[in-house]
């Protein structure tokens, strides 16, 4: 989130959407502070990104791949790596459209 | 945008493949709810990548794809009236109606304008005092809070040309209608992690322990996707059944208190029909007592409506999971986004749409054959 404003008595915020800056409606959210993350839905914030526990799941997600390197089959991983390769490739054509046209976002700011 | 890109990472999904690699030993079959986890799915191979054994079967959950034909028609011929500017998401335009869409109309004359949020309608409707704007209310407990907030702010800034097309959906009544049909195969549920932000988890462990399902939250990046099968394939095979988030960065347990509040002001519970399913009790929001006078369905008497759906469309199947999009024989020949048959064709969260897009277009089978896994 950017900023905060008023507009016919309801409570607004400027967010940055990945450099995109859109109008928000912020009656659902009211403590949403400035730099912090949302959830947002037609133009409404309906819940705080909760940035620990985003971190947290990251992490977990890291002890998985590290516990595989330890004890799984480096063919198998090499295997995998291929698709997941394309994956990445697949996203980058994909990526704007996509995320333009899925109603919610995850707003940046 | 942040914790976006972060949970797209393909090196994160290798671990989390190998776990369900290492954890699976038989087959289940999961349903994934929401329209939006089903084009992440698709767009990045997730159903390819997971071990033969997890099948995802693609849920309910488009709420443009639900919204029953008499609503669309109801839709249809108040946006035809010359008083109406008649304000809708952008994928509602081409859904078909008995005999024509949204976009006909508008090409026949008719005011209609796609906006973003229902704010944008408000707005509309306060520069045009001299016209009736309406609004079509569709959506699953993600969409219905802004909608009950903007029909709370009409009342509020006494913006009287304003009414809503009301036809809000929920998720926990279709998921009990999933497993209590005669087909159903499934074994697992990845619930839609946007309306758990919204509703919290309560009505969750009801439906888990009645249906002995594990129930897991889950978000809409690939490796959300991957996590919830992760966590809902480990309860399968230890013979658990219990509702687990595993999208805690954007659900609490209590949802969002007040979102939850101003549905209960404005909305009451109403059996409703979800199109290709059919009626399911106690599954829909529409406008309460007192609210009824901003109810476009009350202010606008339409009548004399006979619904008739075209005979080709298969998409009830495919939103009862018993049917996969590329199955369908009109997939991709009579019916393509440009000339759906149906819904799921349409939406941006439909399952059709999906396999088009992301050009799944022949069997499962070779499709599974010519995907880089094998």
């Amino acid at each position: 989130m950017t900023r905060i404003l008023e507009r016919d008595g309801t409570r607004m915020a400027v967010m940055d959407f990945g450099g995109v800056e859109k109008d928000v409606c912020l009656e659902y959210l009211p403590d949403l502070r400035v730099d912090e993350y949302a959830i947002v839905h037609v133009g409404f914030a309906l819940q705080r990104l909760d940035e620990e526990s985003a971190r947290k799941t990251l992490g977990l997600f890291e002890e998985l791949g590290l516990l595989q390197e330890e004890f799984g089959d480096p063919w198998e991983a090499a295997a995998a790596s291929g698709p997941a390769l394309e994956w990445a490739a697949a996203d980058a054509a994909a990526g704007a459209a996509s995320a333009a046209a899925t109603a919610s976002a995850e707003a940046d700011r | 945008m942040k914790y976006l890109a972060e949970f797209q990472n393909p090196d994160l999904a290798k671990g989390l493949l190998d776990d369900i690699r290492a954890t699976v030993t038989r087959p289940w079959a999961l349903m994934e709810v929401c329209g939006g986890q089903t084009h992440t799915i698709i767009r990045h191979g997730i159903d390819q990548l997971l071990p033969d054994e997890v099948e995802l079967i693609h849920g309910p959950g488009c709420p443009v794809c639900v919204t029953p034909l008499e609503v669309i028609d109801k839709a249809l011929e108040i946006a035809s009236r010359p008083e109406v500017i008649f304000c809708s998401f952008g994928d509602m335009l081409r859904v078909p109606g008995t005999d024509r869409d949204l976009f006909r109309v508008r090409g026949e004359g008719g005011d209609v304008r796609v906006v973003y949020s229902p704010l944008d309608a408000l707005e509309i409707a306060r520069e045009n005092p001299h016209r009736e704007v309406v609004f079509f209310g569709i959506g699953f407990e993600t969409t219905a809070p802004p909608n009950a907030m903007t029909v709370h702010q009409a009342r509020k800034q006494n913006i009287r040309n304003f009414s809503m097309l009301v036809s809000h959906v929920r998720v926990p009544p279709a998921i009990e209608a999933i497993m209590t049909s005669a087909d159903c195969r499934v074994q697992g549920f990845l619930a839609a992690g946007h309306v758990c932000s919204v509703m919290g988890t309560a009505e969750y462990p009801e439906l888990a322990e009645k249906f002995r399902v594990p129930i897991v939250v889950t978000g809409f990046e690939p490796l959300d996707i991957l996590e919830g099968v992760r966590r809902t394939v480990r309860q399968l095979e230890r013979g658990e059944h219990t509702v687990d988030n595993a999208y805690p960065r954007a659900v609490r347990p209590e949802g969002n208190p007040a979102a939850r509040a101003m549905l209960e002001d404005v909305f009451e519970v109403t059996d409703r029909a979800w199109r290709g399913i059919g009626v399911i009790p106690q599954s829909g929001w529409r406008l309460s007592d007192k609210y009824r006078d901003q109810d476009a369905e009350h202010r606008f008497d339409v009548t004399g409506i006979n619904t008739c759906e075209p005979s080709a469309c298969r998409s009830g199947e495919v939103l009862q999971g018993l049917l996969k999009p590329n199955e369908c024989e009109a997939f991709g020949t009579t019916c393509t986004p440009r000339t759906p048959l149906g819904a799921t064709m349409v939406s941006s969260e439909g399952a059709c749409a999906a396999y088009y897009l992301y050009r799944r277009l022949g069997t499962p089978a070779a499709n599974r054959e010519a995907s880089p896994v094998g």
